[in-house]
């Protein structure tokens, strides 16, 4: 009875993870790569005879330590973490009063503001980051962290705003009309009651944010010049080189550290991103 | 409620967040017209208007009318991978299955990690020496054992590595953005046309990437745009090598402003990018006028 | 024109947890107007879509015109679909969707257009061709999938519940275009609804379904008449048939069956009951009245009698008055199974 039909389903299941297989290998192999050069003994990595697959001597940690007791690498990730911390206590404080405000207060500007956010993301670094430079340069802040500090919510603003507005709009505002007729301003019913309720979308933007600062690359690398006051981003590609010659070990194993967590937490986010980006479009 | 007196309210809660927007883009934006237009460089004091000098100087150079070739290249072959293998890999991904979380995870390595740090990652894969892929090939028979493939040191295959290397950051991006585009279709409409006699060629071209194309307008014009516009892949892995045969508009816009020192002339070619942008946003603008009023 | 008939169909969901369509044998007849009622979560839409192949059966047989068609896909069953929400594909103006299967049969131009003009006049929406589904009303875009379905003359037709997303006032001129659409046409039709006075009015047949299971297939007033259990017997019929329990049976008689003595012929075998309403709607044509039994066997039950407004007889609420049930009209039902069985001399 089942004949063709079954026939049917199982070669397309063998399509499937076929695809997927390829999709999945091509996508993943240089963290795979990243990993297996970590552990491996110098000699063995440079050894053209050897297989480069399997491990030819025992694996060895010494890259690791190379990378934390040399180099400038926990600098660069406290740099980064700090850098972090600061861009989305910056955006936070900026975006979430934008939020609520378009999100309650202004009528048929709403959208129109929608659409502006987007355009702001039509502007890129490249364009922007040499009167930046000029800028950073005015106020006194080239070769600092505080360059991007100051720099980066230009770009995490904008999404988080609009992740926000799309979150508080899906809150009823019956919430806040009953809070103000029990006596409390509109603002006060904004800190103490939609704040509150909004964690979930507050950690979406969050962890949003962060990844940002940890993904950007140019105007790391156009603001700040020396090694030590450098992000990871930065840092990793183009400083952990012993003049022209590049330890390919150690710099493997930074890239592992730089990437996975990041991964991990991204994935499981990844859901509200998606939800925040059909939210944000619900009118 | 809320009267004539808090009306100052909703403006003064979305205002700082729009000025400190405005104050770092629309300010450096129309300062980069200002310095095309000059003759700025880094530790200059003044400003003298020169009209458009800077502009000819740029057009004049061979060097830019090769970026700016290659900028179309490196953009327009970087977006047509992606569209097909996001398209390609957001049909095998929308049924669930067992597992879809960690393939999910594996897939969205490339875009999640730092683009700069998976750039490094493909550099010492495609090492002029120790090039795992060149090992693969010279096992296979493939290539000869002394004259491998110089993936980033010959022009052809640099150009070649350059795009794969960004198809392989955007991938995971557009993919789910297709993903979404493709999961909101309403389940009985492709029911429907298998039942009118649709077979799975017919449904997808005819019906469902239809349905889809407003998102994947969308995410072919941010695709775009991002790409035209990056310079991190080409900088890591080749810094624009080599000879300048990888050079796109705005790496040069960076070595010649920011390493060169010539913010003028850095600035006058990064304008270049500057039409596209508007067709971009023209783009944008209507397809959402369009879905106003729909 | 085709028979469907199925054989021991069962779909089994969860591990075979949940039984969504539990070992139904059906046989629609050539031409016939087949409707498969129930409430939500009865099966009826899963052997809707089983029938169109869009399920797979967990067991049992398919056949349409005599074949079985449990392998092959909707495309090859050559059958016609008209979905809850239409489906209509938004991009394509209204010639387009009634196109589309067409198409997909690589039928040449000038026969395509020849035979959306033929579906579309057939429907009344020949002025409808250039627009877009989203410029439609309800009913018309109603109209677009059915000449969408019957374009390609299929041998069967299969409609999911297509009135229910129309408003109540268009439903029931929609209805009766639907009736009339399809005895023109005369295919073999099956029609899902939950909807009983949708079912009565269109249905040749009824096919009464409860938690998977079939209860009983029979004409409307087969299924009305003589109900198979207390789940046919209370499930069409608003108000339902009151059913009284009593120690041996289940005793069910319907609301417009419990008459004054006056209204019954004369010399007709009768049960005599005293009725004391405690309040009455009037709703214009009808009026019912709720209240309780008294005396022997039923006494302190619940009961609904109904009556045509034009009945001279007025009650006042809480007073006991003389009411009788046909002998006819009183169905027995077993306790513990809710099927129906012969009648018993009643205390």
């Amino acid at each position: 009875m089942a004949g063709g039909l079954r026939a049917r389903s199982a070669a397309k299941r063998v399509l499937r993870w076929g695809t997927l297989a390829t999709f999945a290998v091509l996508l993943a192999f240089p963290f795979y790569w990243m990993l297996i050069t970590t552990f491996k003994r110098t000699g063995d990595l440079y050894d053209l005879k050897n297989n480069p697959f399997i491990f030819n001597e025992p694996p060895t940690l010494e890259h690791l330590r190379l990378l934390f007791q040399e180099t400038l690498f926990l600098r660069w990730l406290g740099n980064t973490a700090f850098a972090g911390l600061l861009v989305v206590a910056i955006t936070l404080l900026l975006s979430l009063p934008a939020a609520y405000a378009l999100a309650r207060l202004t009528g048929r500007w709403g959208s129109r503001l929608g659409i502006g956010i987007f355009l702001t993301y039509l502007i890129p670094p490249t364009l922007l980051f040499i009167p930046l430079s000029r800028i950073v340069a005015w106020l006194g802040l080239q070769d600092t962290l505080w360059s991007i500090i100051v720099v980066y919510p230009s770009f995490t603003i904008p999404f988080s705003t609009w992740l926000l507005m799309g979150f508080f709009k899906s809150i009823p505002p019956e919430l806040e009309d009953a809070a103000m007729v029990d006596g409390l301003t509109r603002f006060q019913a904004f800190l103490k009651l939609v704040v509150p309720i909004s964690v979930s979308g507050i950690l979406t933007v969050v962890i949003f944010s962060f990844t940002l600062v940890t993904q950007e690359f140019v105007y790391a690398l156009t603001f700040i010049s020396s090694a030590s006051h450098q992000t990871v981003g930065v840092g990793v590609p183009i400083f952990l080189v012993r003049g022209d010659v590049y330890y390919w070990g150690s710099l493997m194993a930074a890239c592992l550290i730089a990437s996975l967590p990041i991964g991990v937490v991204y994935n499981l986010f990844l859901d509200r991103f998606i939800a925040g980006f059909t939210f944000g479009s619900v009118k | 409620m809320s009267g004539a007196r808090q009306r100052w309210l909703g403006p003064a809660m979305f205002l700082p967040a729009i000025l400190y927007v405005l104050a770092l883009v629309a300010v450096p934006f129309l300062l980069a017209f200002l310095y095309s237009l000059g003759d700025v460089k880094v530790g200059s004091q003044g400003y003298h208007f020169v009209g458009l000098r800077n502009f000819q100087s740029v057009l004049q150079s061979p060097t830019f009318l090769r970026a700016l070739s290659n900028s179309f290249v490196f953009t327009v072959s970087s977006q047509v991978l992606v569209l097909i293998g996001a398209t390609l890999l957001a049909l095998v991904l929308k049924d669930a299955f067992r597992g879809r979380r960690a393939i999910r995870f594996l897939i969205l390595l490339s875009w999640v990690a730092p683009v700069s740090i998976g750039s490094i990652g493909w550099k010492w894969i495609l090492d002029s020496l120790y090039s795992v892929i060149n090992w693969v090939l010279i096992q296979l028979h493939l290539v000869k054992e002394f004259s491998p493939p110089m993936w980033l040191g010959e022009p052809r295959l640099a150009m070649i590595s350059v795009i794969l290397v960004h198809t392989w950051h955007m991938l995971p991006f557009a993919t789910v953005i297709i993903l979404a585009g493709w999961t909101a279709i309403p389940k009985d409409i492709p029911e429907a046309a298998e039942v009118d006699g649709a077979g799975f060629f017919r449904r997808m071209f005819q019906i469902e990437i239809p349905m889809m194309l407003p998102i994947i307008n969308v995410a072919v014009l941010f695709g775009v745009v991002f790409t035209f516009t990056d310079m991190t892949v080409i900088y890591i892995l080749t810094r624009g090598g080599p000879y300048d045969t990888t050079q796109v508009v705005p790496s040069l816009a960076f070595f010649t402003g920011v390493l060169g020192g010539d913010l003028a002339e850095g600035a006058a070619i990064s304008i270049f990018l500057v039409p596209l942008l508007v067709v971009a946003a023209w783009l944008m603008l209507r397809s959402a006028h369009r879905a106003e009023v729909t | 024109m085709a028979i469907v008939q199925t054989r021991a169909l069962t779909k089994l969901f969860r591990q075979g947890q949940v039984g969504a369509v539990v070992n139904v044998d059906l046989e629609s007849r050539e031409g016939e107007f087949l409707v498969l009622l129930g409430p939500s979560g009865s099966g009826k839409t899963t052997l809707l879509r089983m029938i169109a192949g869009l399920e797979e059966p967990t067991s049992g047989e398919i056949f349409i015109g005599g074949i079985v068609v449990n392998d092959l896909t909707p495309r090859q069953r050559r059958i016609a679909m008209v979905f809850q929400s239409y489906a209509l594909y938004p991009h394509l103006t209204v010639l387009g969707n009634i196109e589309f299967p067409l198409k997909a049969r690589r039928m040449p131009k000038p026969q395509r257009r020849e035979k959306v003009q033929w579906a579309a006049d057939l429907l009344g929406i020949g002025q409808l061709l250039a627009r877009k589904p989203r410029e439609l009303s309800g009913g018309e875009r109603q109209r677009v999938a059915l000449a969408r379905a019957i374009v390609r003359e299929p041998s069967l037709f299969l409609l999911d519940e297509p009135l229910s997303n129309l408003d109540a006032k268009l439903r029931a001129s929609a209805r009766e275009e639907l009736e009339q659409f399809q005895k023109r046409i005369g295919t073999t039709t099956i029609y899902v609804t939950h909807d009983q006075v949708e079912a009565m009015a269109m249905g040749d047949r009824i096919v009464v379904m409860n938690y998977g299971s079939v209860r009983q297939i029979g004409t409307p007033a087969e299924v009305y008449d003589d109900p198979a259990d207390t789940f046919v017997a209370t499930f069409l019929g608003s108000p339902p048939m009151n059913l009284i329990e009593l120690p041996d049976a289940i005793v069910g008689f319907r609301p417009e069956h419990l008459h004054v003595p006056g209204a019954l012929r004369p010399g007709e075998p009768a049960l005599l009951v005293r009725f004391r309403p405690s309040h009455e709607e009037y709703l214009g044509a009808e009026r019912i009245l709720y209240g309780r039994l008294e005396g022997g066997s039923f006494d302190g039950k619940k009961a609904v009698a109904r009556m045509s407004s034009t009945l001279a007889e007025r009650f006042t609420p809480d007073a006991a008055y003389d009411f009788a049930i046909a002998e006819k009209d009183v169905k027995f039902f077993d306790r513990e199974k809710g099927t129906r069985t012969s009648r018993r001399p009643v205390a």
